[in-house]
């Protein structure tokens, strides 16, 4: 076994000093297909970001590959996106390319092959000249995915890829990850359907503040796991005494 | 009706620095407008626009009337709120045009009592409405120097401007480009923002930057030709404010906007994308 993905060192995130993942610690194996499951405001999404490197830690932190094998290619919410900006289809997802073009790089030969087998592998040819305005909620979220795959990266965080969409989506897409995840790219996937979990994915996180439980999936979601998920997620207190564990881990 | 077009411009000497003032703003402000526009900050614009007001205000009180410093002032004072807001925004929850509404509000005060305390009302008038009849040497080459950096800046910063409008957190994960173009794209407003308060004044800045890209998007789906159409959208606009204004003996700002405004008000009603018109068409529709 080579070198982890992601190595989180007592990582604790939050905002405005309230922890929302609390002294993480724990690895992601490379080429690991990993769900990320737990109630609303357990901190699956602040996790994500913060590999992302869009949130810094309030304590601790995540270790990723240095150089290429560290990249990555971040799937965030829908609510990102801003679907009434005029552009096409095509020149959204060609700026998967970005790290090849860059600011002014044209995208060549080459690149628009790769544009119109990403589009045509999520079902959108034919797309290509539509403003993304015009895309129900499915085929926006295909065209991401086909963002994702021309970002060729050998990390990829999805944060709730299903929310809104279509079962035929569904399906299209996580035959996308099953396909990265056979090339032997890090999959993590923020999901709360649990009986897809179930089905799809070998391993799963289970969090809420901490970690529940770590795992094949099927043993992961458990009813008694996933009742005390629910119990630590709910118990929030705006006046919570200061935490001390990282001086007595020390 | 040739004649009516063409002798102004050709009998008189501020007519035609008055238009080519006009088109140094409709290059810089209308493209810089359409992304104010698609980022939802057009409040902000105003706002911004509002904030030269106490800058300029305080260049004036030093040193009267002159051109570089109400240019300086203002350029400060609104790079300050733009940054302020900008980067309160970045860093917090709060959305960008929360405060912006407060400070809009207290730059207009605080700028006309300025010039009220150290000045006259007619340059009070002139700083409020601009005098685009006026412009001398000095501020047509400022407008066309800031155009002419506008121009080049969009082109170089167009990728990543666009993708830091569409998809911000998509930028930030595959570059370090966007603060730059955040933070690049206020600079640009400012700079225009200066520009139209040269040529319009405070109060209608803004009027060169929002008119044109809100009638242009009544027209078009796509952002290139949408960039295009709000800098033509301005140079008529701006010609046929001019034109009106010496005809009819009207100030020249509130002509210029006025006459933007009726091309947008046309365009509410004609547009074939969104027009008020298209829902008297048939009704059929196309089986797929």
């Amino acid at each position: 076994m080579s070198q982890p993905a992601l190595i989180f060192d007592n990582l604790t995130l939050g905002y405005d000093r309230h922890p929302v993942v609390h002294h993480l610690h724990g690895e992601i194996a490379e080429g690991a297909l990993i769900a990320l499951v737990g109630p609303n405001g357990a901190g699956k999404s602040t996790l994500l970001k913060s590999i992302a490197g869009e949130l810094r830690p309030i304590e601790g932190g995540i270790r990723r590959r240095p150089g290429e094998g560290g990249r990555f290619a971040y799937l965030p919410q829908q609510t990102a996106l801003d679907p009434s900006f005029p552009i096409t289809v095509s020149d959204l997802v060609a700026m998967g390319l970005w790290r090849r073009l860059g600011l002014f790089g044209g995208i060549g030969r080459a690149g628009r092959v790769r544009l119109a087998d990403a589009l045509a592998q999520v079902g959108l040819g034919g797309f290509e000249r539509r403003p993304i305005g015009t895309l129900s909620g499915g085929q926006l979220q295909r065209a991401r995915f086909a963002r994702l795959l021309l970002q060729d990266a050998p990390l990829i965080l999805l944060d709730e890829p299903y929310a809104a969409v279509d079962a035929q989506t569904v399906q299209d897409m996580s035959r996308l990850i099953q396909r990265w995840h056979d090339e032997g790219r890090t999959v993590i996937a923020v999901l709360h359907d649990l009986d897809h979990v179930r089905v799809e994915y070998p391993e799963a996180l289970l969090l809420a503040r901490e970690t529940i439980a770590r795992g094949p999936a099927v043993e992961v979601l458990s009813g008694t796991n996933l009742a005390r998920a629910r119990a630590l997620a709910e118990a929030f207190d705006e006046h919570a005494p200061v935490c001390h564990r990282h001086a007595e881990a020390a | 009706m040739e004649g009516w077009l063409l002798d102004p411009f050709l009998e008189f000497g501020f007519m035609r620095r008055a238009l080519a003032g006009c088109f140094a703003l409709a290059l810089g402000a209308a493209p810089v407008g359409v992304f104010l526009m698609l980022r939802n900050m057009s409040l902000a614009g105003d706002a911004i626009a509002h904030a030269i007001l106490p800058g300029a205000a305080i260049g004036y009180m030093l040193a009267g009337l002159s051109l570089p410093a109400m240019t300086g002032g203002g350029l400060v004072a609104g790079l300050i709120v733009a940054l302020v807001a900008g980067g309160v925004a970045r860093v917090t929850q709060l959305r960008e045009d929360a405060s912006l509404s407060a400070v809009y509000l207290i730059s207009l005060a605080a700028g006309v009592m300025i010039i009220s305390l150290s000045g006259n009302g007619v340059d009070l008038m002139n700083v409020l409405f601009g005098n685009v009849l006026a412009l001398d040497d000095p501020t047509l080459l400022l407008l066309a120097g800031i155009a002419s950096l506008t121009v080049v800046a969009l082109a170089v910063g167009y990728r990543a401007l666009v993708l830091e409008c569409v998809d911000p957190a998509f930028l930030r994960s595959v570059s370090r480009a966007s603060p730059v173009a955040h933070l690049g794209f206020l600079v640009l407003l400012v700079l225009n923002l200066v520009a139209g308060f040269h040529a319009l004044g405070t109060l209608m800045a803004v009027g060169m930057m929002i008119l044109p890209a809100a009638t242009a998007r009544l027209w078009q789906r796509d952002l290139g030709p949408l960039l295009a159409s709000a800098v033509a959208v301005s140079l008529v606009g701006a010609t046929g404010g001019l034109l009106l204004s010496y005809h009819a003996g009207l100030p020249s700002g509130p002509a210029i906007v006025l006459s933007l405004g009726a091309l947008y008000v046309l365009s509410l009603l004609a547009s074939p994308v969104s027009g008020l018109f298209r829902r008297l068409r048939p009704r059929w529709h196309y089986t797929s």
